[in-house]
């Protein structure tokens, strides 16, 4: 066990430096922005000297290694600054927002993870069959429209014409667990819909990829039945494949949600990001962006460490 | 063998067709087959035959991609062509068991042993989990396993493949069967290993008056595990007999030249008098990155025209050697000379015509051919390379090299590897070869793959080619049949080291070395009482790996030998 947790420690030490790099990536990307953020700030009627005052304020008359080293400081302490536009502090005003994306996302994730994986080993079990075929119609038709237009869908048929869940996911103070998951429901459905596909077409594959080895022909041959020859002598060793489709698809219910938290009116980081850009709101933009990348770095990382942990070889060594 | 026996197996007109190019073909073709309760029966020809094919219809079974199209399969009065798939998968691992010819991969990884010895048993409900685990290392310690007790709570790769092909046997017999199915269980090891699963498998299936199916295509092995013998050629019966009587007088033709395989025998030369090597490998070490030293100290010398065999187990750095000496890889300490002067360690840094000078044919030409290219390509590339040759001169060259590999250039031209036999297949990893026109050819186990009348031609071939080109060929294999066809001179190899190296006819003939005393008496030979006697001399404690680890590293001969 102690050959993994060094190489466990050497991926999250890779995965610091790439962080780093992207930091790095990001906080000259934002400056390369056109425009005066002092000026975009005060507006056209500023004067030379109140420009000069807030540019001193802000740090903006520093050169740009000294900002990035100040942001970097204050980042590796989850302050990213305040906001140009509102003044508050970035961590606070974002902090809730990821929370609610984080939210949304495990909410969709605990519903699609198992039944994409459970229907990818009944669709592995009865492959060429009619169900295996309706099933991978019926996700493919789902991952190939556009996620705001499933949202629509989805808001016609169960808010509007049944009225069975609110058409806007507005989150309120004090609401109570249950409630919070009814209200947001068709935003989490609609992810799920998007990211089942996916993953249920990996698992099936990694599954079938496997039906030819020696050793699933042993388990024929012993008279197992054939779901547990799927379920006990395949799935075992299809996980590596699965578990880093599951992550990428995770990364995805993270930072890929702009469009259904607009459909649905969720305060979810993706509007807040949106928002900042437009609004040329730089600390929040910057926040958001190492946010999103920390998220990517850590789930890949979590898929590898998943995918060693799932080897016997790896956890057995000789 | 006296007692009167009841028919266990019945099979008549079995017909078995495979789904290829869109269509069904026929692949077993109409095949009786009658087997006795405790018989052993083994069913042998060259690979396409049909007899895993045979040995898995016994079990009712029919592989993705076939289909029993004709005939009957009748198993203690029940008959399984027409028996519903539930029906026949109780008997699978209960009353029929099999074991597959690589141990390594037909042991699910994900499993421990035991656990995958008892899942029949606990699936048919016949013993309760611990009964059903002491069993099993009863079984294991019957089949001389090391450490019974400990040994089925490993995974498969915790444990080598001569101790898996034996736990695979135990496997076979945690239901007690009626029948088991050997398909080709010793093929994928070594000649010291083979002996101890061959002992094993006998004594249980003797222990349990168990009737056998085994399916192998060595001549030397069937005979010492079946009564009874039946060949089979392209998926028909070409004759049966019992063992004595098949090999004293075989009938048909195609069994005569079967038994006739071995004659090959080429000249043995002899080094010239005087004159440089054209390889010299000089006290080279070699390791992979950061692993443990592969060789230790390696130093054989290959004269211009000759054949050196290369022989020893898996994993005595037969292989490792031929990379340092193409510049794969680069070794440790010690050098190669080639006619004298150093070659560069790293082929980075070779010129293209010492590149030119060593070629590499390979022991699976299924993954060294490029699918995706037409032989003409494959073949043109290298003289393109090393030749300059363009147009016209380049077609003729590759023309001129099919005809040196006995293959029609109009015919094979503009083929695919795909749609060639194994034989072919190898026959062009030859002419790729030589495309290059080099003076010496590292053969890695190049026949190792093949049936042997296949194999034969093969050998045959590069022997006429040595003498028509003067080559120089470095043979690595672990057939001692192979190095006593084709070798001038031998040199074994033991962990990393050359631990004896000589004349061919020297190495054959005693005293030799005890590790090649080990590797030459471990090669089954035809006689039926082979074994016997073999176990009779050495004690059944004393072979196989048991053996090779009774060898003191230390033992003055060992190292006196290597000089």
């Amino acid at each position: 066990m102690g050959d993994i947790l060094g190489l466990v420690a050497k991926r999250l030490g890779l995965g610091l430096v790439i962080l780093l790099i992207i930091s790095v990536i990001i906080f000259f990307m934002v400056e390369l922005l056109p425009g005066d953020i002092a000026q975009a700030v005060l507006g056209q009627g500023a004067t030379p000297e109140n420009l000069a005052a807030l540019r001193k304020e802000m740090g903006l008359d520093q050169p740009a290694i000294v900002r990035y080293l100040g942001w970097l400081k204050g980042a590796v302490m989850l302050d990213f600054g305040n906001s140009i536009v509102t003044g508050a502090s970035v961590s606070e005003t974002i902090g809730t927002r990821f929370a609610n994306t984080l939210f949304l996302a495990a909410y969709a994730a605990a519903i699609a993870v198992p039944i994409s994986i459970v229907l990818g080993v009944l669709v592995a079990l009865a492959r060429n069959s009619i169900f295996d075929r309706v099933a991978n119609v019926a996700t493919l038709t789902s991952i190939s429209s556009p996620e705001f237009f499933l949202g629509y869908i989805l808001i016609l048929y169960l808010a509007v014409k049944t009225g069975m869940f609110p058409a806007i996911a507005s989150l309120r103070e004090g609401m109570d667990f249950g409630d919070l998951l009814y209200r947001t429901f068709l935003p989490a459905l609609t992810l799920v819909l998007v990211v089942t596909a996916h993953m249920m077409r990996m698992t099936r594959a990694a599954i079938i990829n496997l039906l030819a080895s020696p050793y699933i022909e042993m388990a024929r041959l012993k008279g197992t039945p054939p779901w547990k020859v799927i379920v006990k002598h395949a799935l075992p060793n299809a996980w590596a494949p699965i578990i880093n489709v599951v992550a990428l698809n995770l990364a995805y219910l993270i930072t890929g949600v702009v469009l259904v938290e607009v459909v649905f009116v969720y305060p979810g980081i993706g509007q807040a990001l949106v928002d900042a850009v437009s609004k040329r709101d730089f600390p929040v933009v910057q926040a958001c962006c190492l946010i999103f990348a920390a998220t990517f770095i850590l789930l890949n990382l979590a898929a590898d460490v998943g995918a060693i942990l799932t080897n016997p070889r790896l956890r057995h060594p000789k | 063998m006296t007692k009167k026996k009841d028919v266990l197996l019945k099979i008549r007109d079995l017909k078995i067709e495979g789904y290829s190019d869109e269509t069904w073909v026929p692949i077993i073709k109409g095949v009786d087959l009658t087997l006795h309760r405790g018989e052993v029966m083994g069913l042998i020809g060259e690979s396409g035959a049909g007899k895993s094919t045979i040995g898995a219809a016994c079990m009712g079974y029919a592989r993705d991609g076939t289909r029993i199209s004709n005939g009957s399969i009748e198993f203690d009065g029940m008959e399984l062509t027409t028996a519903t798939e539930a029906d026949r998968r109780m008997l699978r691992g209960s009353r029929i068991a099999y074991v597959a010819q690589s141990a390594a991969a037909s042991f699910n990884p994900a499993h421990k042993i035991i656990d995958q010895h008892t899942e029949a048993p606990l699936q048919y409900r016949l013993k309760k989990r611990l009964e059903a685990q002491e069993d099993a290392m009863e079984l294991y310690e019957k089949l001389r396993l090391p450490n019974p007790q400990e040994i089925g709570f490993r995974y498969p790769h915790q444990v080598s493949g001569g101790q898996l092909q034996r736990a695979m046997t135990a496997m076979a017999m945690s239901c007690r069967p009626d029948l088991i199915i050997f398909d080709e269980p010793t093929t994928a090891l070594d000649v010291t290993t083979q002996i101890e699963v061959l002992a094993a498998i006998r004594d249980i299936v003797d222990e349990f008056n168990t009737a056998a199916i085994y399916i192998t295509h060595d001549l030397a092995v069937v005979a010492q595990m079946a009564d009874t013998i039946k060949v089979l050629l392209k998926g028909e019966e070409v004759e049966e007999a019992p063992t004595k009587e098949m090999l004293d007088n075989p009938q048909e033709e195609y069994t005569k030249s079967l038994w006739a395989v071995r004659s090959f025998e080429s000249p043995q030369k002899q080094r010239p008098k005087d004159g440089v090597p054209l390889i010299s490998v000089r006290h080279v070490d070699a390791a992979y990155t950061k692993g443990e030293k592969i060789l230790d100290d390696v130093s054989f010398d290959i004269y211009e025209g000759m054949t050196v065999a290369v022989v020893g187990e898996s994993g005595s750095g037969k292989s490792t050697t031929a990379r340092v000496i193409t510049g794969l890889l680069p070794p440790m300490k010690g050098e190669v000379l080639f006619k004298g002067t150093p070659f560069p360690p790293d082929y980075r840094n070779r010129t293209k015509d010492q590149l030119r000078q060593c070629q590499m044919i390979y022991q699976m030409a299924d993954t060294a051919l490029n699918p995706k290219l037409k032989i003409s390509e494959l073949i043109g590339r290298p003289a393109q390379f090393y030749g300059g040759l363009k147009g016209v001169a380049l077609k003729n060259r590759v023309d001129a090299l099919l005809d040196m590999i006995e293959l029609e250039p109009s015919q094979y031209y503009n083929r695919y590897p795909t749609e060639l036999s194994g034989g072919q297949k190898q026959r062009i990893g030859i002419a790729r070869a030589l495309a290059a026109e080099p003076s010496f050819i590292v053969c890695d186990e190049v026949t190792s793959a093949l049936d042997q009348l296949v194999a034969e031609g093969i050998l045959r071939l590069l022997d006429r080619l040595q003498r028509d080109l003067n080559l120089a060929y470095m043979f690595i294999t672990h057939d001692l049949a192979t190095v006593r066809s084709i070798a001038d001179e031998v040199v074994v190899m033991q962990h990393g080291k050359v631990v004896e190296q000589g004349p061919k006819d020297d190495m054959f003939t005693p005293p030799h070395h005890p590790y090649t005393d080990l590797l030459l008496s471990s090669v089954p030979e035809m006689d039926p009482n082979w074994l016997t006697t073999l176990l009779e001399e050495r004690g059944i404690d004393n072979v196989g790996d048991a053996a090779a680890a009774r060898l003191d590293p230390k033992d003055p001969k060992l190292t006196g030998a290597n000089a």
